[in-house]
């Protein structure tokens, strides 16, 4: 057992897509340990999948090798396969099938001895907590328990080391939890080995090593603590009195000695480069401001690697929406834009959305955050006027736009999930074509796309074909196309899935510009950090609301002595635990 | 509005144009079928292998046989000497027919009476065997004139003296490829258009647009005047085909036929565009559009005769637009019809369009909310 589960020598792998080849992976060298959980951490398209399906033998390399117990994938695929398990991020279940016919079918693909099965289908259905749902189809399974199916399909015959590609993407953060119990108990009890993928930055710290991907380069390896290690003493949290949040991050952002500044509930997360001092805080202009010494977190230093990386390129200019002043930035903060009035959506039987009522004022950031099947994506799509109500009231800048004309949507702007724009235009006539569709025309356009282009720095990719955009600038253009046409109102479905924390943060500074501007904008999102941007939120569970405030008031919701400082992700899961506790009890009574 | 629908046109061309798959569409099936039609299908029979069996020694019989060998439609395989060889010829398909001489023919022929001649055909492509019989009888015909000029017998107290109008050679290509110009414009309109809405919808860009301020009757004008021009071209470009490769003359106005063109694409794009706002996925569309290009074909006359269906069939082939433009196309290549003629081909055709345009437009407001 000398040798480590994992050795890459030099790993280079290119693509070509289209006419440009893509560097998937660039020189990756690394070792694991055996026993432990390694995190391949990084944000989509650093190359984790391509690793992944490398050291599974599914994919060649270009150069370099991959030994895996001392094995090379290479020159013996099929020895490394024996000895491995791997989860793809989609996991092959039969969706016709039933939870216990998926586990015979993937128990006889395996060679499972039938004498064997008895015992191992047991331990997996305990371990996963399916037992009760051996007769439930697998396509009838929540996103949590067809992951936790998709595992225990994997761990049919064990293996010495098990690969899982993004196991807990798009699961809701109870089952998430649940997930990284599982694979603690494998790598604690039985002496597995785990090389587990995620785009999570949090989800590192739950890790024994990391390895750091980003653009298909190792930046950083070693265990979590070593990361935060160097970063001590230099996060603070800053609560700026009698100034908004967003007036304070501005202050901040970009200045020198500072490596990142986000917003954090109602303060303002500081970290500063290694030889700044806190008191710059007072420098910048933020006189009265209470800067208290914070623990750091892996992504701090995941920017900090990142920014030493990027020190040559600009930094994001906070987004003005149109050089001349707009007639939205005089009106009353006070209005409502958004009011939502015991809101119901049925589909059939099934209540997707159960009586909701909220309200947004004018350049408020307002967010709905909530698990897949919480009916946040229901209620959003009823908002845009994609979806008609079953009933109640729902008002969106004076309109209810299923019904209204045309031009009330005129004053919207609508970003979808995944970017879609057309991915086989190219930039310039993605830009000409959503211009045209919101109605302007010739010197107002050709003025519009202008400042997409120079704001949103598309000057030099206006002939590309969109689809060959890094993801970074597919979000870039998909928000300067819902903004074509100045809305004041803007819609974003799951804003930054997926994308780098540095597009992330520009992403959100410019958001944050928008809303200074009155600019009122609303966010779906099922990811809990992106929640401590919003200025209000509500969570949602079953179609209904399950609390409602500031991100500060939600997590007080569970702060206690055992607790001093949860989570957005503690708050949610508290929330959503404590709801499942009500609707027990009533069954029980009823 | 105008500004909103022409931006929509041109995506729409851009996203077909950009994409090489898209391209091919619009490329690769109308080839390769104008190709697989245009040589292959014809029902015009040449060279059918006959085999004779000849029991007759006389000059007459000779004769008779000459007349087949000599005509294109038949090729001598074999000649026989015993019945007990024809069962197996055609049983192994080696030849389609045989041709039975009597011992006496030449005999009953000098006297003046009757002469019997067999023709044993195989019955089991039945339309072919039909097609052997008429050719066989016609020139069973002219061998009877011939032989009674020659030798002073009576001619036949009746016969048919037969003239083809418009196509004077029955030639089948002149029916089959003007056929093939409709066929091919509903293949490729109704790929184009039945997959348009359903790519977008996969995109999630139909989203997209619909939050736009773009009205519904935008993005239905939007989307069917590409699938308009793409089909008037598409069927342009057979028609040069049809005229300047496969030589098949152009008699009628060429207005005639550009009306009934355009008027056949824009009920199919009406017809592409509701399977397009009923399908969620593009291979949903695509198996729409296959659900109703198949009848569609079988139910036009391209091939077999409407006037043979059953008459309920009959009925259901009046809302299939191709019918109707198999009807202008073919008189418009081979004679020259007045507008007022194929008033009952236009005015179906411009209900089914307008009926499909409607359908569709309320297909997609009732999906679009």
């Amino acid at each position: 057992m000398s040798d480590p589960p994992l050795v890459l020598d030099q790993v280079t792998r290119r693509f070509s897509i289209a006419k440009r080849v893509v560097v998937a992976l660039d020189q990756v060298s690394a070792t694991t340990t055996p026993g432990l959980v390694t995190g391949l951490i990084g944000p989509d398209g650093a190359g984790k999948t391509t690793l992944m399906r490398v050291i599974a033998g599914l994919l060649r390399v270009d150069s370099g090798g991959v030994r895996v117990f001392g094995v090379d994938v290479a020159a013996d695929p099929l020895a490394v396969q024996g000895m491995i398990s791997y989860m793809p991020q989609r996991f092959g279940l039969y969706e016709d099938l039933t939870v216990q016919e998926n586990l015979d079918l993937y128990a006889d693909l395996q060679g499972l001895a039938s004498g064997l099965r008895a015992a191992r289908y047991g331990e997996l259905l305990h371990m996963t907590g399916l037992a009760a749902f051996t007769t439930r189809l697998a396509g009838k399974l929540s996103g949590g328990m067809k992951q936790k199916l998709g595992l225990a399909c994997t761990l049919i015959h064990p293996p010495r080391l098990l690969l899982l590609d993004e196991p807990t993407v798009g699961v809701d953060p109870v089952s998430r939890r649940e997930l990284w119990s599982i694979v603690d108990h494998l790598v604690r009890g039985a002496g597995m080995s785990v090389l587990l993928s995620t785009a999570y930055l949090d989800e590192a710290e739950k890790c024994d090593e990391v390895l750091l991907l980003h653009e298909g380069k190792l930046i950083g390896s070693g265990p979590p603590g070593d990361f935060t290690k160097s970063m001590a003493g230099r996060s603070f949290q800053v609560r700026a009195a009698g100034m908004s949040k967003r007036v304070a991050l501005t202050a901040l952002t970009g200045r020198a000695g500072v490596t990142d500044a986000v917003i954090q509930g109602e303060s303002v997360r500081l970290v500063l480069d290694r030889d700044a001092k806190p008191e710059l805080v007072r420098e910048a202009g933020l006189k009265d401001a209470v800067v208290i010494p914070v623990p750091p977190r892996f992504e701090d230093r995941f920017i900090d690697l990142l920014k030493i990386k990027a020190m040559a390129e600009s930094p994001a200019k906070t987004l003005v929406m149109n050089p001349a002043s707009r007639a939205s930035t005089q009106t009353q903060p006070a209005d409502v834009v958004i009011e939502v009035k015991h809101l119901i959506k049925r589909f059939g039987d099934f209540l997707a959305v159960d009586d909701i009522s909220f309200t947004v004022r004018r350049g408020e950031i307002f967010g709905l955050l909530g698990a897949n099947g919480a009916g946040k994506s229901t209620t959003f799509r009823m908002l845009c006027g994609l979806l008609l109500a079953s009933s109640g009231t729902l008002r969106v800048g004076g309109f209810d736009l299923s019904h209204a004309a045309a031009t009330a949507r005129g004053q919207l702007g609508y970003m979808a999930q995944k970017f879609s724009l057309y991915g086989d235009l190219s930039v310039m006539q993605n830009l000409r074509f959503f211009s045209a569709a919101y109605g302007l025309t010739g010197q107002k356009r050709r003025q519009r796309i202008d400042w997409a282009l120079s704001v949103f720095e598309l000057t030099p990719f206006r002939d590309a074909t969109s689809r060959d955009l890094p993801l970074g600038f597919k979000q870039r253009m998909a928000l300067a196309c819902a903004l074509m046409h100045e809305p004041e109102i803007l819609f974003l479905d799951e804003p930054t899935s997926g994308v780098d924390p540095l597009a992330r943060r520009e992403f959100w500074q410019r958001i944050n510009g928008l809303a200074d501007h009155g600019v009122t904008v609303l966010v779906t999102t099922h990811f809990m950090d992106e929640a401590e941007y919003c200025d209000r939120l509500v969570i949602m569970g079953q179609g209904r609301i399950l609390a409602e405030g500031t991100s500060e008031q939600l997590k007080d919701h569970c702060r206690d002595e055992s607790h001093p400082n949860p989570t957005m992700e503690d708050a949610f899961i508290a929330l959503i635990e404590a709801n499942d506790a009500q609707i027990a009890a009533l069954a029980r009574q009823a | 509005m105008y500004h909103r629908v022409l931006a929509l046109i041109i995506k729409e061309f851009l996203a077909i144009l950009r994409d090489a798959k898209s391209r091919m569409v619009l490329v690769g099936p109308p080839l390769v079928q104008l190709l697989v039609f245009g040589y292959a299908a014809t029902f015009n029979l040449n060279h059918v292998p006959f085999a004779v069996y000849n029991q007759d020694r006389g000059t007459a019989s000779l004769d008779l046989v000459a007349h087949f060998t000599n005509s294109a439609a038949f090729e001598k395989f074999a000649v026989l000497n015993s019945d007990n060889q024809i069962k197996s010829l055609i049983d192994s398909r080696q030849v389609e027919m045989v041709l039975v001489i009597d011992p006496r023919f030449s005999r009953d022929l000098l006297t003046h009476q009757p002469a019997p001649v067999q023709v044993i055909v195989d019955g089991r492509n039945s339309n072919t065997a039909l097609l052997i019989l008429g050719y066989a009888n016609t020139i069973l015909m002219n061998y009877s004139r011939t032989w009674a000029t020659a030798h002073g017998a009576p001619p036949p107290l009746a016969e048919i003296v037969p003239r083809a109008l418009f196509n004077q050679n029955l030639d089948s290509r002149w029916f089959i490829i003007p056929g093939i110009v409709a066929l091919l414009t509903q293949v490729v309109t109704l790929l184009v258009v039945g997959l348009s809405v359903a790519r977008e919808r996969e995109a999630g860009t139909f989203d997209q647009i619909l939050v736009t301020p773009m009205r519904p009757l935008d993005i239905l004008l939007g989307k069917s005047i590409p699938g308009l021009l793409i089909g008037v071209i598409e069927g342009s470009v057979i028609i040069l085909a049809t005229v300047f490769w496969f030589k098949v003359p152009l008699y009628g106005g060429l207005l005639q036929l550009y009306l009934g063109l355009l008027l056949f694409v824009l009920a199919i794009t009406g017809i592409g565009l509701m399977i397009s706002s009923i399908a969620a996925t593009q291979q949903q569309a695509l198996l729409g559009a296959f659900l109703f290009m198949v009848p569609s074909i079988i139910l036009s006359g391209f091939a077999t005769p409407i006037s043979n269906m059953p008459v309920i069939i009959q009925y259901l082939t009046l809302i299939n637009p191709l019918r109707y433009a198999l009807v202008v196309i073919r008189s418009s290549f081979l004679q020259h019809p007045s507008f007022m003629s194929l008033l009952p081909q236009y005015l179906p055709m411009a209900a089914l369009a307008l009926a499909s345009l409607i359908a569709a437009d309320w297909l997609f407001r009732k999906r679009a909310v």
